[in-house]
């Protein structure tokens, strides 16, 4: 050993980065990283519980509890699944969008999220075009939000109900989730990484199960750094062979919005990352596709992929109501000194 | 005029090469005489400042804050601005031009510099290099001078085409002032609202690069070396990577006259403290990596930093309760640099405390050619900063002086409490002992 070579550096102990600044409600939702591993068996099983219960019991949970839904994008699952779940539990919900309210006149967030309240609301779900937007409502109300998504940031109830979408195929009968739930699986999310909060929520939930993300796109949709975002997370861009490794795969649509100028060759695009029905079966004829929607056919799948029978993408539709049922129960039923579930 | 007597004290002046007991005699606005502990006989009339115990040095001086007066006195005025500068220990500001109008006129600056802003300390105007800070059309430097002006600059704006940055860099130079460049090009941060890197990914946040900095001063060391002249000087705000420093380092081997300044930001906090979006963690340049935070550190304790400047700016509470990329960029300081700084580059990282007030008075006095000021001696202005250096204290925005409270420092503890801040001659801030 040689010490010497080792560059002596002054020891600097600069201060710390401070946690989380205030403590979040308990039934709050914000990011998939949030929630134990014990929390996610939680809503997994009453998400099972809720969707088999009987409509006219399980209405009485949330009885006249009050729910308004926030949307500063529009939406189509997130918005109908949440109005769905809330109402099958018997809650009133509201819908404020940005386009017909006092949010086109100009009135902060801030100031929209204390008017819910102050007309009853009890829980605000939220989906916003700016990142982070979720935690400034939550500071600013106290109220238990649910992050329906939040600029490009995360989308956590979507890690959810795909995550219980892929256990229903690859787990079958398991509700309870460990370190080790989905070792050996392998998940590949393909496409818009850079502006896609889906992608953001389940590359922070699935490894956390024990399953490997990789990650598949050109670089300007996917920097290198995307795999700092934690552990079990790689970056693979020959499609082909990501797909070879893959037990399930997350195709991704082009958020034209959020591209801000980035210039693409939708051709060149579609060579390399589209699924198309010849591509799945020479490398992955068994894996589940999954895609969050809004599908764009012809683009990043083709209908005859979207259409097929490996596609489980109206079954994550589906589990989208169950699943947040379960988390909307929780946000209004959750104890505040029983920390976050 | 009154005369203030500061007795049993401890003085630092840096440049001045003094570090021990002295009692000091302030009168008419000038350091009238200084002497060994107990020598002084007390003038009739003079107010006594029983400084026993405490720390006598030149009143600190800011090279970079905002007052956002003309145009934005919600935010800040200049007597209110000036106020929490003298409640930092400051007796000398310089004030950025992006008020509203621009200041790029001698008219806005002699507005500012009117008796009528009830300034508490002193106000030094930095003008704008161009008209309204566009970087299109240089400014009358010479007018702008005598107005008083003692630098110049776009902040905020920064001037991205070659040939008006030569002109600026030329121009300036023909009249003795500073070019100060916000280095950052901004063709490479549209939308952005942090530092690039994998923190901003996580946070779905568009990053800033730190080549949009360290570009920008290479871009300008160059166009300072092509210039060969001697008077050119170029002084790098508010630096916040390490490869903008190893710019600026390599500039001045090569014997050009290139400074910078530090914000007490930029060497203590990191990319880490946006946390869960703090829009009091929003600054640009935006707080970097700790990689870049560290090179910041090491270039203060080595000496290539010129200067800590604040870059004080101030915003009202509801503009920085929105959305963190729709937050403005900027945090207030004035109050809290002193304490920041002898709590962590003195007492945490050994710095001397005579370098630590030097990079606080001494040097920023000379990188604005502020003729006595950033010393003490018989002559020079009477800018005093009398502060306890043992005194540990929590800050709280709270009880600021400044209209705003946007500081990401708000409960940290600092040490070095200021006592007396006294401004060519009269007391612009006390506090009870």
């Amino acid at each position: 050993m040689n010490s010497a070579a080792t560059p002596t550096r002054r020891q600097l102990h600069p201060p710390p980065a401070l946690a989380s600044p205030f403590p979040y409600h308990p039934g709050s939702l914000l990011s998939a990283s949030d929630l134990s591993l014990d929390g996610v068996s939680h809503i997994l099983n009453r998400a099972t519980i809720l969707e088999n219960a009987d409509p006219l019991v399980r209405d009485r949970i949330l009885a006249k509890r009050r729910l308004a839904l926030l949307f500063y994008e529009s939406s189509t699952r997130t918005r109908t699944s949440f109005e769905l779940a809330a109402k099958g539990l018997g809650a009133d919900t509201t819908l404020v969008s940005s386009l017909s309210s006092s949010i086109e006149k100009g009135e902060s967030l801030k100031d929209t999220g204390l008017t819910l309240r102050a007309l009853g609301a009890e829980a605000i779900i939220l989906r916003h075009n700016s990142s982070g937007a979720a935690w400034l409502l939550e500071a600013e109300t106290r109220l238990p939000v649910l992050n329906a998504g939040d600029g490009m940031h995360e989308h956590p109830t979507q890690a959810l109900l795909d995550l219980r979408t892929i256990l229903a195929h690859l787990r079958p009968g398991v509700e309870a989730v460990d370190a080790e739930t989905l070792a050996g699986v392998t998940i590949t999310i393909v496409g818009d990484i850079q502006h896609s909060r889906v992608a953001r929520s389940n590359m922070l939930l699935l490894p956390r199960m024990g399953a490997r993300v990789l990650l598949c796109g050109p670089k300007e949709l996917l920097p290198e750094l995307a795999a700092q975002v934690g552990p079990g997370i790689s970056i693979e861009r020959d499609f082909d062979a990501a797909l070879r490794q893959s037990q399930a795969v997350m195709m991704l649509r082009i958020q034209a919005e959020r591209l801000a100028g980035l210039q693409l060759d939708l051709e060149q695009y579609k060579a390399n990352y589209q699924l198309t029905g010849p591509r799945l079966a020479a490398h992955a004829p068994t894996a589940l596709v999954m895609h969050p929607g809004p599908i764009i056919r012809g683009l990043e799948v083709t209908s005859g992929v979207a259409d097929g029978v490996q596609s489980v993408i109206l079954e994550q539709v589906k589990n989208g109501v169950a699943i947040r049922m379960a988390v909307v129960e929780r946000a209004l039923t959750a104890s505040p000194d029983g920390g976050r579930a | 005029m009154t005369a203030i007597l500061i007795r049993g004290g401890h003085l630092i002046d840096p440049a001045a090469g003094v570090d021990a007991l002295k009692d000091i005699l302030l009168k008419d606005g000038r350091v009238a005489e200084i002497s060994g502990p107990g020598k002084l006989k007390s003038t009739n009339g003079a107010e006594v400042l029983d400084a026993t115990g405490l720390t006598v040095a030149p009143g600190l001086i800011d090279m970079h804050v905002h007052l956002r007066e003309p145009g934005q006195g919600y935010k800040e005025t200049i007597a209110t601005g000036t106020a929490a500068a003298a409640a930092g220990g400051f007796t000398a500001v310089a004030a950025m031009p992006n008020t509203i109008p621009v200041n790029d006129s001698p008219e806005t600056t002699r507005w500012m510099l009117a008796p009528e802003r009830n300034a508490a300390i002193r106000v030094f105007p930095i003008a704008a290099a161009t008209r309204g800070s566009k970087g299109e059309a240089i400014n009358d430097y010479a007018a702008l001078k005598s107005a008083g002006a003692v630098a110049v600059t776009d902040d905020g704006h920064p001037i991205l085409k070659d040939n008006i940055m030569r002109e600026t860099l030329a121009a300036a130079a023909r009249v003795g002032l500073s070019v100060i460049q916000h280095a950052e090009d901004t063709r490479m941060t549209q939308g952005a609202s942090m530092n690039a890197g994998a923190m901003a990914f996580k946070l779905g946040l568009r990053g800033m690069p730190t080549e949009a900095e360290s570009g920008l001063v290479e871009r300008d060391i160059r166009l300072v070396t092509e210039l060969r002249d001697t008077r050119v000087h170029l002084h790098v705000a508010h630096t916040s990577t390490a490869a903008a420093l190893a710019a600026v380092r390599q500039a001045r081997r090569s014997g050009l006259r290139v400074t910078c300044e530090v914000a007490p930001h930029h060497f203590l906090l990191t990319e880490e403290h946006v946390g869960h979006y703090n829009t009091n963690a929003k600054m640009n340049p935006p707080l970097r990596s700790a990689a870049d935070r560290d090179a910041m550190i090491e270039a203060i304790l080595d000496g290539v930093v010129d200067a800590i400047a604040t870059d004080h700016a101030p915003h009202a509470v509801h503009e920085k309760e929105v959305e963190f990329e729709h937050a403005p960029n900027g945090i207030t300081g004035l109050e809290t640099a002193l304490g920041l700084c002898v709590r962590w580059l003195h007492r945490e990282w050994k710095m001397p405390l005579g370098r630590v007030l030097s990079l606080l008075s001494a040097q920023p006095a000379a990188l604005l050619n502020l003729k006595g000021r950033g010393t003490l001696t018989a002559g020079s202005f009477a800018d005093v900063v009398i502060f306890d250096p043992k005194t540990e204290w929590a800050y709280n925005a709270r009880d600021t002086k400044s209209k705003s409270r946007n500081t990401p420092f708000d409960g940290w503890m600092m040490q070095g409490k200021v006592r007396w801040t006294i401004s060519e001659g009269r007391v612009a801030y006390g506090r009870e002992g």
